[in-house]
C-alpha cells in the first residue's frame, strides 16, 4: 500500500517535532527515516500508526484520508523500539492477540489461528519457542517475535520504531540482514525510523533524511552518500572535513589557496563551507608544493588496505584543526608517513555549500 | 565453561559470606539485637497482650464477648463499610491511575494532590466536614431531611467516610507502578485491533494485577479499621451505628476490658491475615518482576 503525508504539522509545547513535512512511500518499498535524535522521524512514524495526531496536513493511506481513522482501523503493523511484547502471554499468545481480538464475524476458528501462528514463527524461525514467555528470550528473539505479531493481522504496512536500537552491535548487524531478506520476501510497504546511518544505508530502498522536524534529502543510499544536497547531509552521512571559504570565479578560496569544487551555480564572493570526506583529500610532502593546507600527522591508523591519517593543521582562518584524510596502505609507504611528518594536505574536490545559519550542521564533523 | 560454572556456584551469594564485605561480630550482634528488642517490644508483645487479656477469663467469655448481638452487629457493619468501600475504591482507583499514568491533561498534578488528600487530613476532620454537610444542620442536611434520608449518625454516614479515609491506596499503589511499565504494550495492543475494553482486559490488568491485589490487601485492612472518622459520623448508637473499633472503645470506656481485648482480638487477627496475604503478594510480584528482568 502506498503512504502519503502532505504538510504534517506537529508541535509538543514550544518544540516544533515535525513542521511542514510532505513525503511519499510508494508500495513495497523498504524506507528508512534517518536522523539524529529530536529529528521527529519517531513522531512521524508514530503519526502515520495514528499513535499520535498530527496538529495540521493529512496521512493518506492508499490515497485515502487516513486523518479521522481509528489506529486500529488502520490496519498497520508496528514494531517497538523496545519490543512491547505482553510479558504474561507466550510467545504463541503474543502471535495470535492480533486475530483473536477480532470482531466475532471476523475472526478465524482456533485451528486457522493454529496454524498461521505456526506459519508466522518459522517465518521469523523461531516456531520452537511457541511455549516461551518473553522474559526468556533474547532481545534478538524479542523483536522477531514482535515482528511476526505485527504480520500475524496482515497488515497493509509495516512501520518499525529503532527496531534494533536496544540490540548489541553482533545481533544489529544479523538482524537487519534478516530485515531485509525478509522484506524481499514478504514485499509490505515498510518504513523503518533509525538514527544509525549505516544501517539506514545498507538495508532500506531508500532514505530520508530528517533535521529538526524537516525533510532534508530522499533518495536512494547511494544517492544520498554521493550526493548530499545539504550540508547537513554531507555531516551526518560519514566522516568529512569541514572548511570555510568564499567562491572565487570557479575555485573556492580555504586560507588563501583556491580549490576547485562542485557547486557549479554560487555567486562570486560567497561566503561557503566546504566539505570533503577523508578520501577526498591527498597529503604531498616534500617543498616543492606551496599549494594546500600545511598540516603535521599526529596519528596514522592503518586497517586492512585503507590507512586513517590524523593530522593536527597549521592554525588557519576557515581550516579545522583536525584534519582526517584516508589514503591506500602502500601510498601512506610511499610517501614515508610517520607521526610527526610535517605535509600539506590538497583537497581533489569540494562540495561546497552557501553557509548555513548555525545549527543546520550535522553535529560533530568526522565521526 | 563448566569452570566458570563452578566458580559461579561456589562464589559467595550474601555479603554475610564474604570475609571481606562482613561487619564485626560486635557491630552485627548489637544491630541485630536493638531491632529485635525493638520489635518484641512495640509489636511483638502488645500483640500478644490483646490475645491474653482477651483470654483472660476464659474461653467461654472470651466467645460470649464475640457473639454478643451488639459485637455481631459492630462486626455486620464494619463488613457491610468495607464491602462497598473497597470495590468502589477499586473501580477508581484503576481508573485514576490509568487517566494518570497514560494521559497528559491540565489538572493532572491537581487530580494527584486530591487522591493524596485522605492520607494529609486528619480523619476526624474528614468525619466533622460529612457532619458539616450532611447533618439537618448543614449544607444539604434540610434537603436529605424533607426526603426522609439519613446520613450522619446513620450507615450511610459511616460508609462515606470509609470511602473516604480508604480512597488513596489503590491508586496510589498503581500509578507508580503503571507509569515504570509504560504504555507500548497497549498502544502494541491497539494497532493490533483490540478495543479498548480488550486492552484493559488482557493487557493492563495481568500486567498490574499483583499490585491492584496489593493496594486492595492494604485498603481492606484500613476500612476496617478506621476509627477516627467514622467515630466522628457514627453517633455511637449501639447495635446499629457501631462498628468494631467503635465497639473495643465503648467496651474499654465501660471497663470490660476483657470484651474489649476479645473483640480487638478479631481485628488484629484480621491485621494477620492481611499481612500474610500481603507478603505472600509482594512474593509473587517480586518473582514475576525478576522474571522481566532476566538477563537477555
Amino acid at each position: 500500500m502506498s503512504i502519503k503525508v502532505e504538510g504534517i504539522q506537529k508541535r509538543f509545547g514550544n518544540f516544533v517535532a515535525l513542521d511542514d513535512v510532505s513525503l511519499e512511500f510508494p508500495t513495497g518499498e523498504l524506507v528508512a527515516l534517518l536522523g539524529p535524535s529530536g529529528c521527529g522521524k519517531t513522531t512521524l512514524l508514530r503519526v502515520i500508526a495514528g499513535l499520535e495526531s498530527a496538529d495540521g496536513g493529512r496521512v493518506l493511506l492508499e490515497g485515502e484520508d487516513a486523518s479521522d481513522t481509528h489506529v486500529r482501523e488502520r490496519n498497520v503493523g508496528f514494531v517497538f523500539q523496545h519490543y512491547a511484547l505482553f510479558r504474561h502471554m507466550t510467545v504463541f499468545d503474543n502471535v495470535a492477540f492480533g486475530l483473536r481480538v477480532k470482531p466475532r464475524k471476523e475472526r478465524p476458528s482456533e485451528a486457522v489461528i493454529a496454524k498461521k501462528v505456526k506459519q508466522l514463527l518459522e517465518l521469523v524461525q523461531l516456531d520452537w519457542l511457541a511455549d516461551r514467555f518473553p522474559s526468556q528470550l533474547s532481545g534478538g528473539q524479542r523483536q522477531r517475535i514482535a515482528l511476526a505479531r505485527a504480520l500475524a493481522v496482515e497488515p497493509r504496512v509495516l512501520l518499525l520504531d529503532e527496531p534494533f536500537g536496544a540490540l548489541d552491535a553482533k545481533v544489529r548487524k544479523e538482524l537487519r540482514r534478516w530485515l531485509r531478506r525478509l522484506h524481499d520476501e514478504i514485499h509490505v510497504t515498510s518504513i523503518f525510523v533509525t538514527h544509525d546511518q549505516e544501517e539506514a544505508l545498507e538495508v532500506a530502498d531508500r532514505v530520508v533524511l530528517m533535521n529538526h522536524g524537516r525533510v532534508e534529502q530522499v533518495g536512494t543510499p547511494d544517492e544520498v552518500y554521493d550526493a548530499p544536497k545539504t550540508p547537513f547531509v554531507y555531516g551526518f552521512l560519514g566522516a568529512v572535513n569541514l572548511f570555510h571559504g568564499r567562491v572565487d570565479g570557479n575555485h573556492v578560496s580555504v586560507a588563501n589557496h583556491a580549490h576547485p569544487h562542485l557547486s557549479a551555480d554560487l555567486p562570486h564572493g560567497e561566503e561557503v563551507v566546504a566539505f570533503a570526506r577523508p578520501h577526498e583529500l591527498d597529503i604531498v610532502v616534500g617543498d616543492a608544493h606551496s599549494h594546500g593546507i600545511g598540516a603535521t600527522v599526529t596519528r596514522i591508523l592503518g586497517f586492512g588496505s585503507q590507512a586513517r591519517i590524523e593530522l593536527q593543521s597549521e592554525h588557519q582562518p576557515g581550516v579545522p584543526d583536525q584534519v582526517e584524510v584516508e589514503l591506500p596502505r602502500t601510498r601512506v609507504r610511499e610517501l614515508g608517513l610517520v607521526e610527526g611528518s610535517r605535509v600539506r594536505v590538497v583537497p581533489s574536490q569540494l562540495a561546497v555549500f552557501s553557509r548555513p545559519a548555525a545549527g543546520a550542521l550535522a553535529t560533530g564533523t568526522a565521526s | 565453561m563448566s569452570a566458570i560454572a563452578l566458580n559461579l556456584h561456589a562464589a559467595p551469594r550474601h555479603y554475610e559470606d564474604n570475609p571481606a564485605t562482613r561487619e564485626t561480630p560486635w557491630i552485627k550482634w548489637s544491630i541485630v539485637g536493638v531491632s529485635l528488642l525493638f520489635f518484641a517490644l512495640f509489636l511483638l508483645l502488645p500483640l500478644a497482650t490483646v490475645f491474653v487479656e482477651g483470654l483472660k477469663k476464659g474461653w467461654d467469655a472470651y466467645l460470649a464477648a464475640l457473639v454478643e448481638p451488639d459485637a455481631l452487629s459492630a462486626v455486620t457493619l464494619t463488613l457491610l463499610a468495607a464491602v462497598i468501600a473497597v470495590p468502589l475504591n477499586l473501580v477508581f482507583g484503576v481508573a485514576a491511575a490509568w487517566a494518570i499514568a497514560r494521559f497528559e491533561f491540565r489538572g493532572k498534578q491537581f487530580l494527584i494532590t486530591l487522591i493524596d488528600l485522605p492520607f494529609s487530613v486528619s480523619p476526624v476532620i474528614a468525619g466533622l466536614i460529612y457532619v458539616l454537610i450532611f447533618s439537618t444542620h448543614g449544607w444539604f442536611g434540610t434537603w436529605f431531611a424533607d426526603h426522609n434520608i439519613k446520613i450522619i449518625f446513620a450507615v450511610p454516614g459511616i460508609v462515606l467516610a470509609t470511602i473516604f479515609v480508604t480512597f488513596p491506596f489503590v491508586a496510589r499503589e498503581l500509578i507508580p507502578l503503571m507509569q515504570a511499565q509504560g504504555k507500548d504494550e497497549e498502544e502494541a495492543a491497539i494497532v493490533l485491533g483490540a478495543s479498548g475494553w480488550q486492552t484493559f482486559w488482557h493487557v493492563t490488568l495481568p500486567n498490574i494485577k499483583w499490585g491492584l491485589i496489593y493496594g486492595v490487601v492494604l485498603c481492606n485492612a484500613r476500612a476496617m479499621g478506621e476509627f477516627g472518622a467514622v467515630s466522628v459520623v457514627s453517633g455511637h448508637i449501639r447495635g446499629y451505628t457501631n462498628t468494631l473499633p467503635l465497639h473495643i472503645e465503648i467496651l474499654y470506656n465501660e471497663y470490660q476490658l476483657s470484651a474489649a481485648f476479645a473483640v480487638a482480638s478479631l481485628l488484629a487477627m484480621l491485621a494477620l491475615v492481611t499481612l500474610v496475604i500481603k507478603s505472600w503478594v509482594e512474593w509473587q510480584a517480586a518473582r514475576a518482576a525478576s522474571d522481566d528482568l532476566r538477563p537477555e
